[in-house]
């Protein structure tokens, strides 16, 4: 089988990991790197749960190839706090009652954080629209919602 | 000085989740996130490709001899039966298969890929047999018995299977005399309701890893809400000691029925067994998830009711057959609980219920979120409102006179206890702005509101226990141990709650042991119900109070004071009469001097609790009366505003009010928040989703054509009303509301369409194609 070396930074970290031509970014985080915050909900691109940022950007890590992420950019959940302090938006959707199972919640974590990153002061509609892609069963979603807004605010 | 100071109450407070730090640093565990390192072995399921079929032969020969394939399982190996009202399946099929996904064999390899590639060389031959479909065929004598040795299986005594039928329950009531209070009513309704098979949809897939130990020890991790019942029903079918199972279980990334009991676990361990020591990992894609674990049954319902002319509810008849697909793990269950339930929250003089559970060769019913209610309530909180509309009288003013008070003669014949039914639906009717028909946001649209109440009893045998216990460690800090998993709705933070009440600490101090393990977390039968906050939380009650009943003893005759001047209070011990005052800290686990100063007395503090009801009295079996047949009802009611769009036929949830009695909101903010997810939740069930069976298989097994509710979808707001009558069995007197947030929505929003176009459907979902149609056969569109 063969592998393929990669070399990228993950929450501010150097890795250099052997990967297979198949493997996906989300395996590649979870089982080679032991990055377990990123979730797996149905690893075809359809719940979110496996968001992360690759080079700024929200990404369903299941439909990334690991071999497409040489000298990436990447952010997991993992990688939003700094030491012990959290970074706004887990603050605020802990807060604001947006956490039940906490299944969803690295990716909705990662999708809002990539939007207030490039709108630091969304609508209400602007941030159902960035979360869309990110099912959440528990919640209803509105906690999550008022929880982004407060995030905008800090 | 403290012994005047107020003493702290944490229980009523809305205190932060203990487990929110974890779970938004991506550091909580859950099932798949265990490392099991390079031993690890992967299983893949062969499942039955027909809807009911005979197995022949199965031969495995070819798989076996693929490179890095560890172990071929088929159900050879495994004669035992499974289930926990009624045993009537195997771990893998033997000699039939019973619905499409049915396990047929498994496979253990070195990956996942190489498990998938083995079970293409499993060849099996099938004899087909006829299906059954449809739940009211399948009572009927003409229907192909599905499980021909239904009279064989062991079974609770509170089911009652019919031999030789489908029928894997019969419940019944009869309560005064239906007949002939016909002829007393002023109208009647008649309706018949189809609610479709749904899936429970946790974000989360199902997961288990099961490993042998060389002492024939299994270990099993899961996704679980019942790891005490997956050691006890998982050890019966193997015939091992329940001692020799041990489960442990992690964060539950969203359960709603669907990890309780025993599923795809055993099916893991059954693999377990044949790579000795050796951990195996059985992860269900989605698609296997939509339709091979649990899903929410069929119901095919028909109620007839009928009203005097003063609107008084005079007689129901109703009749269910409950869809529960191949094998019934919960579905007897929730057949009898929609029997005992089946007036809905209504005192009704005359009634006569025919429940049946009947096996078809449809995906498993397990028990999803208000188990059975919210299919219930789906058509009987319609036909509440067109009895109402018949008589000309106001919906809420005819759910006023009928609803249960406390001292109402229940359907079961028993006496409703305090409740506060009436105060959720007048409170969910002011909140809506009942009445007040405002104008529609523009011309294209139709605006609506609807209202239902709901009642739910925890479904669950009359004998079901909780335990707890509660230690102290040097620096005063407690440990509370519970076996209730915490599956997102907040069980373990409430449970410290309690526990920090009970004993006199802060709440800051208390944490909850996890992960649950069988072998050290104390018993609790399963995370159904909603039964925790009051069952599980009567435990830890008990525990706390035990653990503070030593600390005080101790005191008392470490300081020659009497125990009724002693109290704990922001983890101090002290006296309100000498005045004298003492950490927790140290003396908890060292204990105090003796008061003359010889010697030392206490020692390590570690309390404990159990609550089981006692009070739960059966039921007749031909009339289904008794003095009391569930531990309580939780009531509530709720209510939608909404706006139907004539051009599209696309339904707009504008708000949404609803309030629930909870007895005593021990943290109202988590109240709210499953008062909001099961709102949203049923709009989700009431708008979007149906799990399509075509002759047995699964039509959309995927997100991309199974649609759950969105973050687009959701209203901008949810009224969330908090009512406390408080329930005399309950700590504090809680009551659970979990599920209960989903039972009334879809009637409410059924009710609320027909208020802005006049049309009504024989069951959900209202998907826009569906209420376009129906609009344009009624003539309202054209
Ligand atoms: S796991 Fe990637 S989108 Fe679902
Ligand atoms: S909190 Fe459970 S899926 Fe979102």
């Amino acid at each position: 089988m063969g592998f393929h070396r990669i070399n990228l930074t993950v929450n501010g970290e150097m890795e250099q990991v052997d990967v297979t031509g198949y493997m996906t970014l989300l395996d590649m985080l979870r089982e080679k790197l032991v990055l377990t915050g990123t979730k797996n909900g149905c690893a075809a691109g359809e719940c979110g749960a496996c968001t992360v940022m690759m080079n700024g950007e929200p990404v369903n890590s299941c439909l990334v190839l690991a071999v497409e992420c040489d000298q990436a950019l990447i952010v997991t959940v993992e990688g939003l706090a700094r030491d012990t302090q959290l970074d706004p938006i887990q603050k605020a959707i802990m807060d604001a009652g947006g956490v039940q199972c906490g299944y969803c919640t690295p990716g909705v974590l990662i999708a809002s954080r990539a939007l207030l990153d490039r709108n630091p002061d969304p609508s209400e509609s602007e941030i159902r629209a960035a979360l869309v892609g990110n099912l959440c069963r528990c919640t209803g979603y509105i906690r999550i919602i008022e929880g982004v807004q407060e995030a905008a605010k800090m | 000085m403290v012994v005047s100071e107020t003493k702290p109450n944490p229980v009523g407070e809305s205190k932060p989740r203990l487990d929110a730090r974890e779970k938004v640093t991506g550091a909580a565990i859950f099932g798949d996130d265990i490392q099991f390192g390079n031993a690890l072995l992967h299983a893949r399921i062969l499942r039955s490709p027909h809807p009911h079929a005979r197995i022949i032969s199965i031969d495995t020969r070819q798989a076996e001899a693929l490179p890095g394939v560890k172990a071929v399982v088929t159900g050879k190996g495994f004669p035992g039966y499974i289930g926990l009202y009624l045993l009537d399946r195997h771990i893998f099929c033997r000699d039939r298969v019973r619905y499409v996904g049915d396990p047929v064999a498994g496979v253990a390899a070195i990956s996942e890929a190489i498990a998938e590639d083995a079970l293409e060389l499993i060849e099996v031959e099938y004899e087909i047999l006829k299906p059954v479909i449809d739940p009211e065929y399948g009572v009927s004598s003409e229907a192909t018995l599905i499980h021909p040795e239904l009279d064989q299986y062991q079974v609770a005594s509170f089911i009652l299977p019919q031999p030789n039928s489908n029928i894997s329950n019969y419940f019944k009531i009869r309560k005064g005399d239906v007949d002939s209070a016909w002829d007393n009513c002023a109208a009647i309704v008649e309706r018949k309701y189809r609610i479709p098979h749904i899936q429970h949809v946790p974000i989360e897939p199902h997961v288990a890893v099961a490993q042998v130990d060389a002492s024939g020890g299994i270990t099993l991790w899961g996704s679980s809400q019942s790891p005490f019942a997956q050691r006890n029903l998982i050890a019966q079918a193997l015939g091992i000691s329940q001692s020799d199972m041990r489960v442990i279980a992690p964060y539950v990334g969203g359960g709603f029925g669907s990890k309780a009991g025993v599923s795809m676990e055993s099916l893991a361990v059954a693999i377990a067994t044949k790579v000795k020591g050796r951990p195996v990992k059985l992860l269900l894609t989605r698609e296997e998830e939509f339709f091979t674990a649990f899903v929410r049954q069929g119901l095919i319902a028909y109620f007839k009711m009928g009203c005097d002319g003063d609107g008084n509810l005079l007689a129901m008849e109703n009749k269910f057959y409950w869809d529960s697909g191949a094998y019934t793990e919960y579905g007897v269950n929730i057949t009898r609980a929609s029997g005992y339930s089946s007036s809905g929250p209504y005192e009704v003089p005359n009634v006569k219920t025919d429940s049946y559970c009947v096996y078809t060769n449809h995906p498993v019913g397990g028990p999803m979120r208000g188990v059975g209610m919210p299919e219930m309530h789906a058509g009987l909180e319609q036909c509440i409102d067109e009895l109402a509309q018949q008589i000309g009288m106001d919906q809420v003013e005819f759910r006023r006179i009928n609803c249960v008070k406390e001292g109402s003669i229940l359907v079961t014949g028993g006496k409703m206890h305090p409740t506060g039914l009436l105060q959720c639906l007048e409170k969910t009717a002011e909140a809506i702005g009942w009445g007040h028909k405002a104008e529609a946001s523009a011309a294209n649209k139709r605006r609506g509101k609807g209202l239902a109440l709901m009642w739910k009893a925890p479904a669950m045998p009359p004998n079901a226990g909780s335990s707890a216990w509660v230690e102290l460690a040097e620096d005063g800090r407690v440990t509370v141990g519970v076996g209730g998993q915490d599956l997102g709705q907040g069980s373990f933070t409430v449970a410290a709650q309690m526990a920090a009440a009970a004993l006199g600490v802060p709440y800051e101090w208390v944490r909850v042991a996890t992960p649950l393990d069988t072998r050290y977390s104390p018993y609790e039968w399963q995370t159904v119900a909603s039964r925790l906050t009051w069952s599980m939380g009567n435990a830890v009650v008990n525990a706390a109070k035990d653990a503070r009943q030593q600390i005080l003893e101790m005191t008392a005759e470490a300081w020659d004071e009497d125990l009724e001047n002693l109290d704990i209070l922001n983890g101090m011990v002290v006296s309100y009469k000498s005045e004298r005052e003492i950490p927790l800290e140290n003396i908890v686990i060292y204990g105090l001097p003796k008061a003359d100063d010889q010697g030392w007395i206490g020692g390590p503090v570690i309390g404990r609790g159990k609550f089981m009801p006692d009070y739960v009295t059966g039921l007749d079996p031909e009339t289904g009366q008794g003095e009391r047949a569930v531990v309580h009802y939780t009531t509530g009611a709720q209510a939608v505003e909404l706006e139907v769009d004539l051009d599209t036929g696309q339904i707009e949830i504008l708000r949404g009010a609803a309030a629930f009695d909870v007895g005593k909101a021990i943290n109202p903010e988590l109240v709210r928040a499953q008062i909001e997810g099961g709102f949203v939740q049923g709009m989700s069930s009431a708008l979007f989703e149906s799990l399509n069976l075509k002759d047995g298989y699964v039509q959309n097994p995927s997100f991309v054509d199974y649609r759950i509710a969105t973050s687009s979808d959701v209203p901008g707001g949810i009224q969330s009303i908090i009512v406390e009558v408080p329930q005399d069995d309950g700590p504090w007197g809680a009551r659970g509301v979990g599920e209960h947030s989903m039972v009334p929505t879809i009637p409410a929003i059924a009710n609320a369409i027909y208020d802005a176009v006049g049309v009504r459907f024989d069951g959900p979902p209202f998907t826009a194609e569906k209420v376009y149609l129906t609009m344009l056969e009624a003539g309202i569109v054209k």
